[in-house]
């Protein structure tokens, strides 16, 4: 109905015997909104590039529904329905916002199929749509360099969404964004999970607060703590590495 | 930031409308040139056989421009060895005219050209056949080239081999290839390539006639390329290219095999550059291994960075007004050209990073 589920089991990565993620276990159900934190250096990034592709891991395995994603390179992952937002937003900035949406919409990706590409009119719809939902209807025709730093966030999510993706991995959404842009953010990606899970990562604890969603806490590398937002906040484990600080 | 997000002047005719009249005044005009060239001498309009063969030359290069700035301006791939494709594509269309030679050599073998039995060959080398018949010879010059770029390419692109890395086994490449055509045993002429040509597709060589007609061939060649290029880099193949030129990563992250888009462009660019070569041998009467020198490819990416890349009519002015200086240059201070060219290198990169094209351009897209 929602898609597959997320299951990490025992996952290691170790980069020249530093541990970056240490036997690390995770369940994602489908259609879930899920928050992952924890302090620099424990492992949150590294569990993106495991889930994306971008790494190896050590030991352990990563499944997505029936498929074994550590056999797989970064495209495959993604067009099984897998999308990652950036922790800085990579938009492109020579094409349009329009342009930068109608890369990332479902379609052969193939360049002979790329270059025979017509612009249908549900396909144009769709951009529209998506426009909307992200809040950039009226910037449609600009070039995505002109975009504010917000902006260029909610445009990333946007192209995630092109991809009709069943989960979406999103890095620290709301850094560097003014408190109305972090609230605009939260709505748009709790109106968004539900069809889909969603994985966020973040610093900003009000943020996360805001999503109303179950938490992950890392640490070193291992998971320290899970459940909702007051579970985590008050167990003396987290205090201690993490929110005492 | 402020001038780009003010709301655009008010234009009486696109820009876009009047670049495309100025090409098309453009190739009008050069189409012209062998016309004058009929003229009897001493006529005011009169245009020399010098004239005509040498902007031949140029429209030649103007091809090789396109193809360099094709895959380096839209696609990011920067390769110092596009020579090697253009000197592939002129040593197809040698063998071809030194097979039609015949027994007009000064050996007078029926078969053999004179390097060949200069040097004691029996027989011609396989390779050498099929070489008699002209469109098994524009074949080979689209064919050769583009596997070469094919074969190095999927190796390069597939171990995501990218920027000055690559660059530098592309000049690598032609390096080789440089010193592989000068050995003798190659079977290609050694040092003296070949030259002595005598005729193509039955029409002398050296005459007004053939150099009108290679003339039109190099036009028609540069428009034909000018036009797919345009069409290629406006359909949802070129913004792909271009978003892989910015942030290749995220291209793939987007589902898009980065390789394969990587590898069509680049073969292309290597056949268009094969084409060019082929039609830069008959007009020019001459191909050595030289024309592999490492230094030719870079000269060829200084006209693109002079003329502006990624914008494609931008490499054809660049190859022609760079070629134009030297020319003009070279005729009286042949030992200062490569100070010019470098220095020429360096100030369009220091005062106009975005080259010819970007005066012409207020705005960017």
């Amino acid at each position: 109905m929602k898609g597959p589920g997320l299951y990490l089991d025992g996952v290691s990565v170790v980069f020249d015997g530093f541990r970056a993620l240490n036997n690390l276990s995770l369940i994602v159900d489908p259609g879930e909104l899920r928050a992952v934190i924890g302090p620099n250096g424990a492992g949150k990034t590294t569990m993106m590039d495991v889930i994306t592709g971008k790494t190896r891991p050590t030991a352990g395995t990563v499944t997505f529904g029936e498929h074994d994603l550590t056999r797989m390179d970064e495209a495959r992952i993604a067009n099984l329905g897998i999308g990652r937002k950036f922790q800085k937003p990579t938009v492109f900035d020579a094409l349009t916002v329009f342009e930068n949406l109608e890369l990332a919409l479902k379609a052969p990706r193939d360049p002979w199929s790329c270059l025979r590409w017509k612009l249908e009119n549900t396909a144009r719809k769709r951009i529209e749509a998506v426009t909307e939902e992200i809040g950039l209807a009226s910037r449609a025709g600009d070039p995505a360099a002109i975009l504010s730093h917000g902006q260029r966030q909610w445009l990333e999510i946007g192209m995630l969404l092109m991809q009709d993706p069943d989960l979406l991995l999103v890095d620290e959404p709301v850094a560097g964004m003014t408190d109305q842009e972090t609230e605009h953010t939260a709505a748009l990606l709790r109106r968004i999970a539900g069809t889909r899970s969603v994985v966020v990562v973040e610093h900003d604890l009000e943020f996360v607060r805001a999503l109303g969603s179950k938490v992950t806490v890392l640490h070193e590398g291992t998971l320290l703590s899970e459940g909702s937002i007051d579970t985590v906040q008050n167990d003396p484990r987290v205090i201690e590495v993490y929110l005492g600080r | 930031m402020s001038d780009i997000t003010a709301a655009p002047a008010p234009r009486g005719i696109p820009a876009r409308l009047l670049i495309r009249g100025a090409v098309i005044a453009a190739i009008a005009l050069l189409a012209l040139l062998p016309v004058l060239n009929t003229l009897p001498a001493g006529s005011a309009l009169r245009v020399s056989d010098f004239t005509v063969a040498v902007t031949g030359k140029w429209i030649c290069y103007g091809v090789l421009a396109l193809a360099i700035d094709l895959a380096w301006g839209y696609a990011g791939i920067l390769s110092l060895g596009h020579g090697a494709f253009f000197a592939l594509g002129g040593y197809a269309m040698g063998m071809h005219l030194m097979r039609l030679i015949g027994p007009r050599g000064v050996y007078g073998h029926p078969v053999l050209p004179d390097f060949m039995v200069f040097l004691g060959y029996k027989e011609l080398p396989w390779y050498w056949l099929g070489f008699d018949h002209f469109p098994y010879a524009i074949l080979m010059a689209m064919l050769v080239p583009g596997a070469l770029a094919f074969l190095l390419g999927w190796l390069s692109f597939r171990s995501r081999i990218t920027g000055v890395y690559f660059s530098i086994i592309t000049q690598a490449m032609t390096y080789a290839l440089m010193l592989a055509f000068f050995r003798n045993d190659m079977g290609f002429g050694g040092n003296n390539g070949f030259t002595d040509f005598k005729e193509l597709l039955g029409v002398p060589l050296n005459t007004q006639g053939a150099r009108a007609g290679l003339f039109y061939a190099a036009l028609i060649l540069l428009a034909g390329s000018l036009i797919l290029c345009r069409h290629i880099t406006s359909t949802k193949l070129g913004r792909v290219l271009v978003a892989v030129r910015d942030a290749e990563s995220r291209v793939r992250f987007l589902g898009y095999s980065v390789t394969s888009f990587k590898l069509s462009v680049f073969t292309l660019s290597a056949v268009l550059a094969g084409l060019a070569g082929a039609l830069y041998v008959p007009l020019v009467g001459i191909i050595n291994p030289g024309e592999f020198a490492p230094g030719n490819s870079i000269e060829a990416v200084i006209w693109v960075a002079v003329g502006g890349r990624g914008t494609l009519v931008g490499a054809i002015l660049g190859a022609f007004s760079v070629n134009a200086l030297k020319t003009w240059l070279t005729s009286f201070a042949p030992d200062l050209w490569l100070f010019v060219l470098g220095s020429l290198f360096v100030a369009v990169t220091l005062f106009l990073p975005r080259g010819l094209a970007g005066l012409f351009r207020g705005r960017t897209k």
